[in-house]
Order: C-alpha cells, then sequence, then structure tokens
C-alpha cells in the first residue's frame, strides 16, 4: 500500500509540476499572447468582457494582479474544468475539441504501441533463449530498422502502400466522403479499421525493433543467473523455465522502458496524425499552433501530460506486482 | 582438530555413483582442460568430500557429471554411472531430452553456492517448491503438495508459514535451507552440494551442516560435498578426494587423510589452515622448505581406501 | 528508438566488476560493426563539411520544375527547379550542426544532475533526481512544441536550447544510476577517508569509469537531437532560417513530392538521417560489449570461434531445448 502511495504521490508533484509550466511559460516568452488570442477571436465575432478575463487569467497580462493570484484564478479555473473556447474550432470549446479528438488517438496509438511491445517482448524472448538461432538474424534487421526515422518511414510507407500500391487510404480516420461523422454501424467501424491499419502498421514496424533488442539482451544476462541453473538442475519443463524464471525477470527493464516511452509515444503520435491527416489529438495541437490558438493549446498539452502521467502510474504499479522486490525497497 | 567420534551411520559399499576417466575442457582457443581423467567412485549413503583450491575443477567436474556444462565446456572424455537403488544402471552421458529432464532432481540433485541468487527472484518459496513436484509428480494433488512442501520447510527447521515468503525477504540461512529442502523433495539418492555454507557465517554454517548430517541419517543419500574448506570436510565426511588442476592427487577415508597425507599436495593444503592450538604466530612463521615444488609436479593419485569391487567387508568408520 | 533497457544499476553493477581494478581498456576493440559504423557517419559528416563547397546554389530556382535525376542534377530537383544534391547538402551540415550542438548541451545537463548531483549526496540528490524524473515524464515534444510556439520567428538557439532541456532527463537517470555505484567502490570510500576533495575525486576516481557509458549517452543524444530537430521541422516548427533534412521533408511533403511521386526528393534527406543514425547505433552497441561483457560472450562471432563439433554444441545446448 505504501508503494502504492509513494508511486501516486510522485505523479501528483510530476502533474502540479505541469501545470505550473503551463501557466508559466506563456507569461515568460516575449510577445503578448492575450492580444494575438483576442485579436483572432474578434475576426470571429464580438468578444465578451467575460471572455476576455478569461484568456487573461490563463495566459497572463501585465496587469496588477500578482503573480501568485493569478495563479490561484488559473488553478481554480482549472478545477472547474474551464479549458476555455477555441480559436480554431470556434465555437467549440477547447474540452469538446479534446473530447472529439481524444478516443482517436487513444485507440490508434495506444492499441499501436500495445500491440508493438508485446511483438517486439515475444520475438525478442525467442531470439535470447536460442542464442545463435536464425531468429538472431532479424537482430540486424531489427538494428536498422530502429534508426530509421519514424516520420520518414511513416512518409515511405504510405508512398508504397498508398501510392504506389494503393493497398490503403492515404489519409483520415474514417472515409470523409461517405460517412459525415461517427456513427454505430459496422460500416464505419470498418472502415476506421481500414483507415487505421496503414498509421498503425507504421508504428509497430518503427518501434518493435528496439522492443525485441532489449528484451533479446535481457534474456542472454539472465540465462547466464545462477537460478537459471538451478532451474535446469530442477528437472523443469523448457516452457516453465523459459517464462517463469528466465522471461519473468528479463522483461522488468522492458516494462520500465516502456513507461519512459510512453512520452514518446505521445509525439510520435503527433508525427503520425501529420502525416495521415488522422483526426487525433495531435493534430489538434498542430492545427493550434498554426492558428495561435493559444487556449487549445495549454487544454491539450494538459490532457496529454494527464494521459502520459496516468499512464506512466499504471506501468509503475503493474511492475510493482511483478516484481516483488519493488515493493520492499520502497 | 580432532576427528568427531560421533556414531555415524553404516556407510556401504556398493557404488551409487562411478565416474570413470572423466574429463571435461573448454573448447576455445586454444582448448583449457579442466577437469582431467578423474576416477571416482561415492558409495550409497556415504558423504564424499572433494577438496581444492578456487579453480582445480571440482565444481566443472559436479556440472560435467550432472549435465550442466554450458558451451564452450564440454565432456571429452569418459562417463557417470549411476546406480539406482532399484537395481539399474545409467550412464548420464547417454540421457537426452525428456529422459534427462525427468532424472534430474528425482535421482540426483543439487545444492548450489551462494544461494542468494540460486533462488527465482520475483516466485514465492511455495512457487518454487511446488513446481518441482507439478514437473516430477504431476499426479499429486493440490492439497498433498501443498502439505509436503510445509514439511519439507519443516523438516528443514524452516517455518512452514515462510512458503508465502519471497526470496529476498528471508535471511543467507534460511535460503539455504529452503534450497535444502528443495533438493529433498523428490527423495533423491544423491545430493551434489557445492560450497553450499561458503557465504554463510560460521555459526550458520554449524547449523546447516548439522541438518546435512541429520538429514542424511534420516534419509540414507549419498553426498558429494565441493569445498575449499578442507577442515571442514574432516569434520563431516567419510571420505575426502583433493583435486588439484583438474585432476584427483588423492583419495583417502577422512581419517586417514588428516593423519597420513601421502601426497605434497595434501599436506601443504593441510597446513595452509591456521590451528586454533598451539602458539600464536606459528601458522605465519611455517615455512615450507620441506614442500619443494618439484614434489608438488608429482600427479599420481594415490588411493589408500581398499577396493570397493574386492568385496571387504563395511566399514565402520569411527 | 533506441532506448536503454538494461537496468541502470544492474548494468553500472557488471561494469565496474568488468573491469580490472580502477582503470579500464578505455577504447572499444576494432570489430566489423564499429568500423561500419565509423566509417559510415564519419562519410556523412565529411559530405556535411565539405558538400556545401562543392556543390551549387541549393536555393537558386529555375525553369525545370520537378524532374527526376540528370545529367546537371544528380539527385533531379524540386517542385521549384532547385538542385535536390546541393539542398542535401547544405541539410547535412544544418542537421549536424544542431544534432551536435544539442547533444553537447544534453550531455553537459545530464552530466550535471545525474553525475554531481548523486556523487554530492543528501538532499542535492533526492532534489535532483526528483527533477530528473519529473523532466524524464512530462512528455517532451508536446513541451517543445508549446515552448516554441509562443516565439514565431525561432532561432536555431532557441530550438536547440529547448530540445536539450527536454531531454537530458534520460540520460541523467542512466548517469545517476552507474554513478550511485560507483559511488559506494572500495576506492572511492578510501579516497574519501583520505579526507580528498570531492572535485578530485569526482574527476580522478568517477569520471574515467565513466567515460564509456557517457560516451554512449552523447551518442544517444546526438541521434536523439537529430531527430527532434527533423521532426520538428518536418512539422514545420523549426528553426526559421536554418536548413535541415527536416527541413528539406517539410517542403518535400508540402510539395506534394509523394503524390507526385518524387522519390528523389524525399528519399535521400531521410536515407542520410536514417543512414547516420544507424551508424551511430552500430557505434553504441559496440560501446554496449564493454559495458556489459555478457554480451560479448555470446555474440555470434564468439560462438563461432569455439571448437566445438556441431554434435557437442547440440548436446550443451540441448539443457535449454
Amino acid at each position: 500500500m505504501r508503494f502504492v502511495l509513494r508511486k501516486a504521490g510522485f505523479y501528483v508533484v510530476a502533474l502540479w509540476a505541469a501545470l505550473t509550466l503551463n501557466f508559466l511559460i506563456p507569461r515568460l516568452m516575449p510577445g503578448n499572447p492575450v492580444d494575438i488570442m483576442l485579436s483572432k477571436l474578434a475576426t470571429k465575432g464580438p468578444v465578451t468582457p467575460a471572455t476576455r478575463d478569461a484568456i487573461e487569467a490563463m495566459l497572463g497580462t501585465d496587469t496588477d494582479a500578482s503573480l501568485w493570484s493569478q495563479y490561484v484564478g488559473y488553478l481554480q479555473a482549472l478545477a472547474h474544468g474551464d479549458l476555455g473556447t477555441s480559436v480554431a474550432f470556434f465555437p467549440a470549446g477547447v474540452g469538446q475539441v479534446i473530447g472529439q479528438t481524444l478516443p482517436w488517438t487513444v485507440g490508434l496509438i495506444g492499441l499501436s504501441t500495445v500491440v508493438s511491445f508485446v511483438l517486439g517482448v515475444g520475438l525478442g524472448m525467442f531470439a535470447g533463449w536460442r542464442r545463435g538461432s536464425f531468429v538472431d538474424n532479424l537482430v540486424p534487421a531489427a538494428t536498422m530498422l530502429q534508426s530509421v526515422p519514424y516520420f520518414w518511414l511513416a512518409l515511405l510507407l504510405l508512398f508504397l502502400l498508398g501510392s504506389v500500391w494503393p493497398v490503403f487510404p492515404l489519409s483520415h480516420g474514417y472515409d470523409v466522403y461517405t460517412f459525415a461523422g461517427p456513427e454505430p454501424t459496422w460500416a464505419f467501424v470498418s472502415s476506421v479499421i481500414y483507415h487505421g491499419t496503414l498509421p498503425a502498421l507504421t508504428i509497430v514496424v518503427s518501434s518493435v525493433g528496439g522492443w525485441m533488442l532489449g528484451m533479446r539482451n535481457m534474456m542472454v544476462s539472465t540465462l547466464a543467473e545462477d537460478y537459471l541453473v538451478t532451474a535446469e538442475a530442477k528437472g523443469l519443463r523448457p516452457r516453465r523455465i523459459r517464462f517463469a524464471y528466465a522471461a519473468r525477470n528479463a522483461v522488468l527493464p522492458s516494462l520500465s522502458g516502456f513507461a519512459i516511452s510512453l512520452g514518446f509515444v505521445v509525439a510520435g503520435s503527433i508525427v503520425t496524425e501529420a502525416v495521415f491527416s488522422y483526426p487525433g489529438i495531435g493534430s489538434a495541437l498542430l492545427m493550434a499552433v498554426n492558428s495561435n490558438d493559444y487556449a487549445l493549446m495549454q487544454g491539450v498539452f494538459l490532457v496529454i501530460t494527464l494521459s502520459v502521467l496516468g499512464a506512466n502510474l499504471l506501468v509503475d504499479l503493474l511492475y510493482g506486482v511483478i516484481d516483488p522486490r519493488t515493493r520492499a525497497r520502497s | 582438530m580432532t576427528a568427531t567420534t560421533a556414531g555415524r551411520p553404516v556407510v556401504g559399499t556398493h557404488p551409487v555413483l562411478e565416474i570413470e576417466d572423466f574429463s571435461v575442457t573448454y573448447l576455445v582457443d586454444p582448448p583449457v582442460p579442466a577437469v582431467q581423467h578423474v576416477d571416482l567412485v561415492l558409495r550409497r549413503g556415504e558423504i564424499l568430500g572433494l577438496a581444492g583450491e578456487s579453480g582445480c575443477g571440482k565444481s566443472t567436474l559436479a556440472y560435467g557429471v550432472t549435465r550442466l556444462l554450458k558451451p564452450p565446456a564440454a565432456i571429452t572424455s569418459g562417463r557417470a554411472l549411476f546406480h539406482s537403488r532399484e537395481g539399474y544402471a545409467v550412464d548420464l552421458s547417454s540421457l537426452h531430452g525428456e529422459d534427462l529432464r525427468a532424472f534430474r532432481w528425482d535421482k540426483v540433485a543439487m545444492v548450489f553456492q551462494g544461494a542468494m541468487n540460486s533462488l527465482n527472484p520475483v516466485l514465492t518459496i511455495r512457487s518454487q517448491l511446488e513446481d518441482v513436484f507439478t514437473t516430477h509428480r504431476p499426479q499429486m494433488s493440490r492439497a498433498e503438495r501443498r502439505a509436503r512442501c510445509g514439511e519439507l520447510l519443516e523438516r528443514v527447521g524452516v517455518d512452514a508459514a515462510r512458503l508465502g515468503a519471497y526470496p529476498h525477504e528471508l535471511s543467507g540461512g534460511m535460503r539455504q535451507r529452503v534450497m535444502i529442502a528443495m533438493a529433498l523433495a523428490l527423495e533423491p539418492q544423491v545430493l551434489v552440494m557445492d560450497e553450499p555454507t561458503t557465504a554463510l557465517d560460521v555459526v550458520v554454517q554449524r547449523e546447516i551442516l548439522r541438518e546435512i548430517t541429520r538429514l542424511r541419517a534420516e534419509l540414507g543419500f549419498a553426498v558429494v560435498f565441493i569445498t575449499h574448506d578442507l577442515p571442514l570436510l574432516l569434520e563431516i565426511s567419510d571420505r575426502i578426494a583433493v583435486m588439484r588442476a583438474g585432476r584427483i592427487v588423492e583419495q583417502a577415508d577422512a581419517v586417514t587423510l588428516y593423519t597420513d597425507p601421502q601426497h605434497p599436495y595434501t599436506r601443504r593444503l593441510l597446513a595452509s589452515f591456521p590451528s586454533l592450538t598451539g602458539d600464536r604466530g606459528d601458522f605465519v612463521r611455517a615455512s615450507d622448505a620441506d614442500l619443494a615444488d618439484e614434489l608438488l609436479e608429482e600427479t599420481v593419485q594415490v588411493v589408500a581406501d581398499d577396493d570397493p569391487a574386492a568385496g571387504t567387508s563395511e566399514e565402520e568408520t569411527a | 528508438m533506441a532506448i536503454t533497457t538494461q537496468d541502470p544499476a544492474l548494468a553500472a553493477e557488471e561494469a565496474v566488476e568488468a573491469s580490472s581494478g580502477r582503470r579500464r581498456r578505455s577504447l572499444p576493440p576494432m570489430t566489423l560493426k564499429l568500423g561500419v559504423g565509423l566509417t559510415v557517419a564519419g562519410a556523412i559528416v565529411l559530405f556535411g563539411l565539405v558538400g556545401p563547397l562543392v556543390v551549387g546554389d541549393p536555393s537558386a530556382v529555375s525553369d525545370i520544375g520537378l524532374s527526376p535525376p540528370g545529367p546537371g542534377h544528380p539527385l533531379g530537383t524540386t517542385q521549384t527547379g532547385q538542385d535536390v544534391l546541393a539542398q542535401l547538402a547544405y541539410a547535412t551540415r544544418g542537421s549536424l550542426t544542431i544534432g551536435f550542438v544539442v547533444g553537447a548541451l544534453t550531455l553537459a545537463l545530464s552530466a550535471f544532475f545525474g553525475v554531481v548531483g548523486t556523487f554530492v549526496g543528501g538532499w542535492v540528490d533526492e532534489a535532483f533526481s526528483l527533477f530528473s524524473n519529473i523532466m524524464l515524464v512530462l512528455p517532451g515534444l508536446p513541451l517543445v512544441i508549446v515552448i516554441s510556439s509562443y516565439v514565431p520567428q525561432k532561432s536555431v538557439w532557441l530550438v536547440a536550447v529547448v530540445l536539450a532541456i527536454t531531454s537530458w532527463a534520460g540520460s541523467a537517470r542512466v548517469l545517476r544510476g552507474y554513478t550511485l555505484s560507483l559511488r559506494n567502490r572500495d576506492y572511492v570510500l578510501a579516497s574519501r577517508v583520505a579526507d580528498e576533495r570531492g572535485w578530485r575525486i569526482l574527476a580522478v576516481e568517477i569520471l574515467p569509469n565513466l567515460v564509456p557509458i557517457l560516451a554512449s549517452q552523447v551518442v544517444f543524444a546526438v541521434i536523439f537531437a537529430i531527430l527532434g530537430e527533423a521532426g520538428l521541422s518536418f512539422l514545420g516548427l523549426g528553426a526559421s532560417g536554418s536548413f535541415t533534412w527536416g527541413t528539406m521533408l517539410y517542403y518535400a511533403q508540402n510539395g506534394l513530392a509523394l503524390r507526385l511521386g518524387a522519390w528523389w526528393w524525399f528519399v535521400p534527406p531521410g536515407l542520410l538521417l536514417a543512414l547516420f543514425g544507424a551508424a551511430l547505433s552500430l557505434v553504441n552497441f559496440s560501446i554496449d560489449e564493454i559495458i556489459n561483457p555478457k554480451l560479448r560472450a555470446q555474440t555470434r562471432s564468439q560462438r563461432k570461434r569455439w571448437r566445438m563439433t556441431r554434435e557437442q554444441l547440440h548436446d550443451a545446448d540441448e539443457v535449454t531445448a
């Protein structure tokens, strides 16, 4: 229990740090984001004093209100779930935009990452178990793939499988010409799957190599441990040795690496959505940047951070379950 | 140091393990011979001590006999013959795959050095004890397995409540006891112990040794006890083999080895341990004038006990 | 992504044990992997240094428009008739420059927070460690995007600093693991007892042992920096006025190179990016083999050197079949 509390505590601190960063950055940067935003908003319609106040609370002005009281106001607004109004998607609120785009990202990126991890660790386990076997031949290929920058690989695959051999659609999350919006029909779902396969494929192909290599190296290390010799001497079935003795110990660093990589997953998602014009939260962020929609930008940053922190916490707890020593250490 | 006179169980003359002309070489470039042409006989129910300094090949011999060697080590000559209680003999190098796996632990079990790392850190003690049964005795019911594991722990002096613990929660001494319990799970006929007490403090060491001798008396298994600690072997073994540079230089029963060592290396080994009696500083000042290096080049295997095949009556070593 | 999945503390233990005594062999043995890695990386660096001096003007537009490789333009031209090869040379220089600058900054930051903080110990260590963990867990690219979006005209230095700020945390954690292990080594404790000054112990005892891992982290940092910058530029958020592989890809994407099948435009920059990354990864693997000797013993080339027959090998491997 102490373990859980300690971990949760850390993430609360991290969240607080993220919120504070979000608060400080617009106030530290040169230029006046408030004016920019207001002028953008004005093009869409009259700006009420309430809106002006809200934006000032969010982005800061050089009024007499002290930094501290601005900070408190900012946190209060957040606590009410008020993220402001979006400029790029006017008149939709930021919360609404995020609500519409987040599921796409979580679905595509989350699923692909998990598949990639499981596949990579599985392959790595086999490669490490049978040293000097044919699976080892995959290793140099995996190394090469690992160094290929993700977005270039995505472009390449898009080119090959979208243009040269038109197997997959070139963009979007679903067929925008047929469907006006999400609907609970099988046709829609299959369109989603069809459109999501290529982006998912690029994610899996680019990251599976890393997991495989890491797991393989750890398997090789673990197989040299004393308790593996004990397991063999006990005459246990190879299957039991491989899973309960070798893999379960070898996967630990990969698992903690997975937690770290979640941050990169999010970064990757932004690029994926850019390349494939996928309607996720990364696209929203980019659109926000391009139209100086600071409210949306801050909102997206917050949500992304929250997701990453949450996922990290989950993985940390999972790690604690698999490796009983961590619970004792804390 | 006196050989104990506590009653030793009757040691049979029939061999349970015969090692003939056994050699293990590390097949690298150039090849490194680790064990060279070793002949050793382990009799039923006896404790055979295998002594020697680090790197002399005693562990390699044990791993070779039990087929646990890793490449590039390989058995380059000889064989190990196991004579089962039921009357048949098995050439250990002829076992492969499923047969080898089934043989392991059931007839010959091992206790390794440094139980710090010999237990799987992520599994409970219960899980590690039970998987021996699920593998080798699949017909046992769950309740029987549980009960048996509890029994095993109690027998080595560990509270059965510790079954749910993880290895890192136990002390060194307890872990070693768990290893011993695990080794005895299937009631093997031979127990190979590789430096089982080296990493423990002397008090715990003594307790562990008492457990071993007590269990041996109860269950009647034979033990190959590998260690560099010769005085320890003098205490508990029936016979001792001294190993050096991959060869057995002397084999004799414990008392004879202590009172009348034949080989210069054995004498040197014995002289290398400080005595609890005598004047202070004797040990450090002792010269090896009479242990000239030329003598140490001799690698003649001196066997001082009777040839078991000659069928002498059972000895009582006292 | 090349993520070190080895537990840093464990790796540190092995590393320090592998070194016989306090000094270890400082250069990795030349293997095929290392040779190939250094050669390819060196060739690209050379191209970046010398290329811009020999090729034509990358921004000179011409009427040719989009054209495949041919006479006068070995790598074809862009949509506005600009020579792709010339652009590639300048892009290489741009990317490498940013890569090395950010690499150096990242190294400095991670060494400070990872090594110095850990060595000093006490609350400083706790604070630095907490800080590193938080920075590690906050998502990097969004942070970079957010920071740099408030500044419309981004200088190269701003982008470099922002990239460095968001990528030092991973290295710091690895370095911390190693330093923790070294800090408790006997010879360090001995130096402390002998009342050697802190920074001297750091410089003389600890840093030399950290050289391989520092080298490995620098290589990682450079790879990440180049990839990160390329990603930013590709999204159109790179430094204004800079020209890198990422920028080329950004223009290629905007010029619909993909739809028009203009592979000569978007393949070369990405290819160089991949090759450079792969070459540096190979170098890193060689360094890894020093750090973790257990890996060394199990490579195929090592196994080939054993004088065992197939049968013996089969028998020996059987136990883990």
